[in-house]
């Protein structure tokens, strides 16, 4: 104890940092920390745009709480809106109203926080985009998509709870559409719908109970996983993309202090800037305009949220007709189809890197990220996925399509029914064989280099268009790479081939039969000792070598 | 082959040579402000812009929420502007200040960090299994059946009444879903704020759509009850040619001279079904587009709803005013489970 007398402060921040670390030991908190690598790419910022706007959201919501008053008693309208004066309201939509007109500034952290809340969920979207078709859930980090799933999951509860406390007109109508379809559950339905809003359909109660799900429980989750899903990244430290230099031992990048905290630090900012200046000149969610929530009216053209779009949208490309009548109980097919359909895609992707890790049967670790063109049938199930959630999210606007574009309603609605099913194989289809295509202009550029455009004539007549060799560094991008070949069902212990080997052969084939192998080390001593000392075009490609499969 | 490939077992993948040994991180490249003293004494006058900017910008906020007092709407228009607009460049002014000044000015070297597995060694893991063992045997857990089985049942048990004690959440469902407040004799009323005004047939012209409640519905005291009552109840009252009319003979007499009533509640899933298209008499739900054929018993003809939406038997009271005949013969609004069981 007696030898850290040695270290005398001399300036204030040093006796501040020196009182601080003699109570709490933070100096070996940033020896450990302070010089943290990390890599530097512009798709790794799409969380962190979600984790800034979680926090405009924090701040923008704090303030609105001090105005905000959760209850459905109703009061005649006294505020500064002229339109409404003397309407009977809720105090859930008084106060809100009262927010946007009377309270400087309200209508302003009403706006960004509604905007935060529309980027929140939309990075977080993009940034489970850019893991997926990266490869990034792979070991170590299945867990991790997972918490970072619930977090997806959280910021949409969080977004759909928020929108319906103004109480106004549009919202309404969407608690609605959530009674129905509660309702439509088989024998609980009507129970968890009385449950939720304390009785019969809209009631007084479901404002309040909203609000505590929204400024309590659903941002102290979020919080929760948000601390899982950063401490998970200390733990992994972060991935890199393939690269000379990179491997997966180790982390290529620049350190936490200074670069990170002035380039992340800095970020916040900016994305707190670019919220706020939206929300200072672009209106969102003009609930004067909507009107208090009354169950009769409606407004033609209504959509929900973006986050909600694919939900809405599954509701309406359900076909007519519907409700099934079995021994007296009545299943209306119409809602749960939609309900079940909307669930199982989530499912499929919370599990999918646990379906991926048992087809290929891969337990090393991996640090380094896939390009998407490297892996087709993953990117291929990846496009699959989006164009599936997309026509879901188009479905919710076909009454918006039909009028914009003078189409017939009923055909938008039938093309989104058929292209829900026929858009995402079509979508796995063209994926793959791009990315299958770009592997093997790869390949081309890795074994003969680029094409200059410079046509020349040989001593023989011959014309040839001379190829440029790419550098050592740009030929390592494009040759590292792992590389997968389909499993044959093999028999267990027993001697049996059992039925879950063949499915795992069967998946194996579907994701590796169609495969470009990278450049090997002969390959390319081949191909550059045919090419001295003037490469040859006649050459013919030695294709069978490197599509190994059927066909 | 790395470290990580020999520790695990590499499944399927396939490990092939590569053309060239891994040549390591890309060399820097060097940047004006590395080389050029002035270069760096600009970036760092930009920087101290930035910053700047930002001061100016959280001037001008203090100055939209000062300058522009409550009194109409364009003082919320200005100070919303205003204050958004300077709190705006106030955090992009930092926000671009630190990133140019550490892409400018701090080091741009790439470094390399040595990663570990995630799996703990050997070592520790052996130490692990020990500590759980010694904490095993200490307690007894696995030895002394007894203790062991019943926690797992106190603790299968404890959280139910957790659960239980939500119970009063909301009430018991009942009949509530298959009733509204139409009685017979009710008059139907316009639906507005003010508390509407009764019709008369003679008022309903053809091709004219009405928004109607049940009178009673005024009287219900309570706002929410009132909401609750009119979430059910709301009706579109329409009249169209009685020739054009495909009437079931047994529900002929629920119409009057043409007029018929039908619930706006979608039995999709609620919505209001408020647009009515004259020339074709459908009935269209602007939330899901569940459509419905007026003029034949607001049969499902498109769109995710599955049942007719249910019709309000109308007659004429004595002084020509429109009446119910009773309440609606089927429930209102969205299909549930036991909705056939009465």
């Amino acid at each position: 104890m007696s030898t850290n007398t040695e270290q005398k402060p001399t300036t204030f921040i040093g006796g501040a940092a020196n009182y601080l670390d003699e109570r709490l030991s933070l100096g070996g908190v940033l020896k450990n920390f302070g010089r943290k690598v990390f890599p530097d790419h512009w798709s790794f910022m799409l969380g962190e745009v979600a984790m800034y706007s979680f926090v405009v959201l924090l701040i923008s919501g704090t303030f609105l709480t001090f105005f905000y008053q959760p209850s459905m008693a109703s009061v005649h309208y006294e505020g500064s809106y002229a339109p409404l004066k003397g309407a009977e309201m809720s105090i859930a939509y008084a106060s809100s109203l009262d927010i946007s007109f009377d309270i400087r500034g309200g209508l302003l952290m009403r706006q960004v926080h509604h905007w935060a809340a529309l980027l929140f969920v939309a990075a977080a979207g993009l940034h489970m985009l850019r893991v997926f078709f990266t490869g990034a859930f792979r070991k170590p980090r299945e867990l991790n998509w997972l918490v970072g799933f619930f977090l997806f999951l959280a910021a949409m509860g969080g977004g759909f709870t928020g929108y319906s406390l103004p109480d106004d007109l549009l919202s309404g109508n969407g608690l609605r559409i959530i009674d129905g379809m509660l309702k439509a559950i088989p024998f609980i339905g009507p129970s968890i719908s009385s449950g939720l809003f304390g009785g019969e359909f809209p009631g007084d109660e479901i404002v309040a109970r909203l609000y505590s799900l929204h400024i309590m429980i659903i941002p102290a989750l979020i919080i929760v996983l948000l601390a899982v899903h950063l401490m998970m990244v200390i733990i992994h430290k972060h991935t890199h993309y393939s690269g000379p230099g990179k491997t997966d031992e180790n982390v290529v990048g620049f350190p936490l202090m200074p670069v990170y905290v002035a380039k992340a630090g800095g970020f916040f900012f900016l994305v707190f800037g670019v919220l706020m200046a939206i929300a200072a000149t672009f209106t969102i969610n003009p609930i004067w305009n909507y009107g208090p929530y009354d169950p009769s009216p409606v407004s033609a053209g209504t959509q929900p949220d973006w986050y909600i779009g694919w939900l809405d949208g599954a509701l309406r490309l359900a076909p007519s007709r519907m409700d099934v009548e079995l021994l007296g109980v009545v299943l209306p097919f119409g809602v749960l189809l939609p309900l079940v359909i909307s669930l199982a895609f989530l499912a499929v992707v919370a599990a999918y890197p646990f379906i991926e890790k048992w087809v290929t049967g891969d337990d090393r670790e991996h640090h380094v990220l896939d390009r998407p063109r490297n892996a087709p049938t993953r990117t291929g199930i990846g496009a699959a996925g989006v164009v599936f959630y997309a026509v879901l999210w188009a479905g919710a606007s076909t009454d918006l399509i039909a009028t914009n574009f003078q189409m017939n309603l009923n055909q938008v609605l039938t093309s989104m029914q058929i292209l829900l099913i026929i858009g995402p194989v079509i979508a796995f289809w063209v994926t793959k064989r791009a990315c299958i295509a770009l592997q093997r202009k790869d390949r081309e550029i890795a074994l003969h280099g680029r094409e200059t455009g410079r046509v020349v004539r040989l001593p023989h007549g011959e014309y040839i268009e001379v190829h440029e060799q790419v550098d050592k560094y740009e030929l390592w991008k494009l040759v590292d790479f792992k590389d997968y070949q389909p499993t044959l069902a093999r028999p267990n212990a027993q001697g049996k081939i059992t039925l879950g080997s063949k499915i795992r052969a069967a998946l194996s084939s579907f994701y590796f039969e169609d495969r470009i192998a990278p450049v090997s080390k002969a390959e390319y001593e081949l191909a550059h000792a045919d090419h001295s000392p003037a490469p040859s075009v006649e050459k013919p490609k030695r294709k069978p070598r490197e599509l190994v499969g059927k066909k | 082959m790395s470290e990580v490939e020999k520790v695990y077992p590499a499944g399927l993948a396939t490990n092939i040579q590569k053309p060239i040994a891994d040549p390591g991180i890309e060399p820097h490249r060097v940047r004006l402000t590395d080389k050029s003293e002035k270069a760096a004494k600009g970036a760092e006058q930009q920087i101290a812009v930035m910053f700047g900017i930002s001061i100016i910008g959280a001037i001008i906020a203090i100055w939209g929420f000062v300058a522009f007092p409550i009194a109409d709407l364009a003082d919320t228009r200005n100070n919303t502007l205003w204050m958004g607009i300077g709190m705006g460049l106030s955090l992009l002014g930092i926000g671009f200040g630190a990133v140019h000044w550490a892409k400018t000015l701090m080091p741009d070297h790439e470094v390399s960090e040595a990663r570990h597995q995630a799996r703990s060694n050997d070592e520790s893991r052996a130490k692990a299994i020990e500590i759980i063992k010694t904490a095993d045997a200490e307690s007894g857990f696995t030895r002394r059946k007894l203790i062991r089985r019943s926690l797992y049942g106190a603790l299968a048990f404890f959280p139910i009444p957790a659960l239980v004690i939500f119970g009063d959440l909301g009430p018991q469902v009942g009949d509530t879903l298959k009733h509204t407040i139409w009685k017979k004799g009710v008059r139907l009323v316009r639906d507005s704020a003010e508390g509407g005004t009764a019709i008369k047939a003679s008022e309903v012209t053809i091709g004219s759509v009405f928004h109607v409640v049940p009178e009673n519905l005024k009287d219900i005291e309570d706002h929410g009850e009132k909401l609750n009552q009119k979430a059910k109840a709301a009706v579109l009252l329409v009249r169209v040619e009685p020739s054009d009319l495909k009437e079931d003979p047994a529900k002929a007499s629920w119409s009057y001279d043409g007029i018929v009533a039908y619930s706006k509640i979608c039995t999709h899933v609620g919505c209001p079904v408020a647009l009515y298209e004259q020339q074709t008499h459908h009935l269209l739900c602007p939330c899901h587009q569940s459509t419905f054929d007026l003029a034949d018993h607001c049969r499902v003809i498109f769109g995710p709803a599955s049942r007719p939406l249910p019709q309000l038997a109308i007659e004429v009271d004595a002084e020509g005013y429109l009446v119910a005949q009773g309440d609606f013969t089927e429930p209102v609004g969205p299909s549930f489970w036991d909705i056939r069981q009465s």
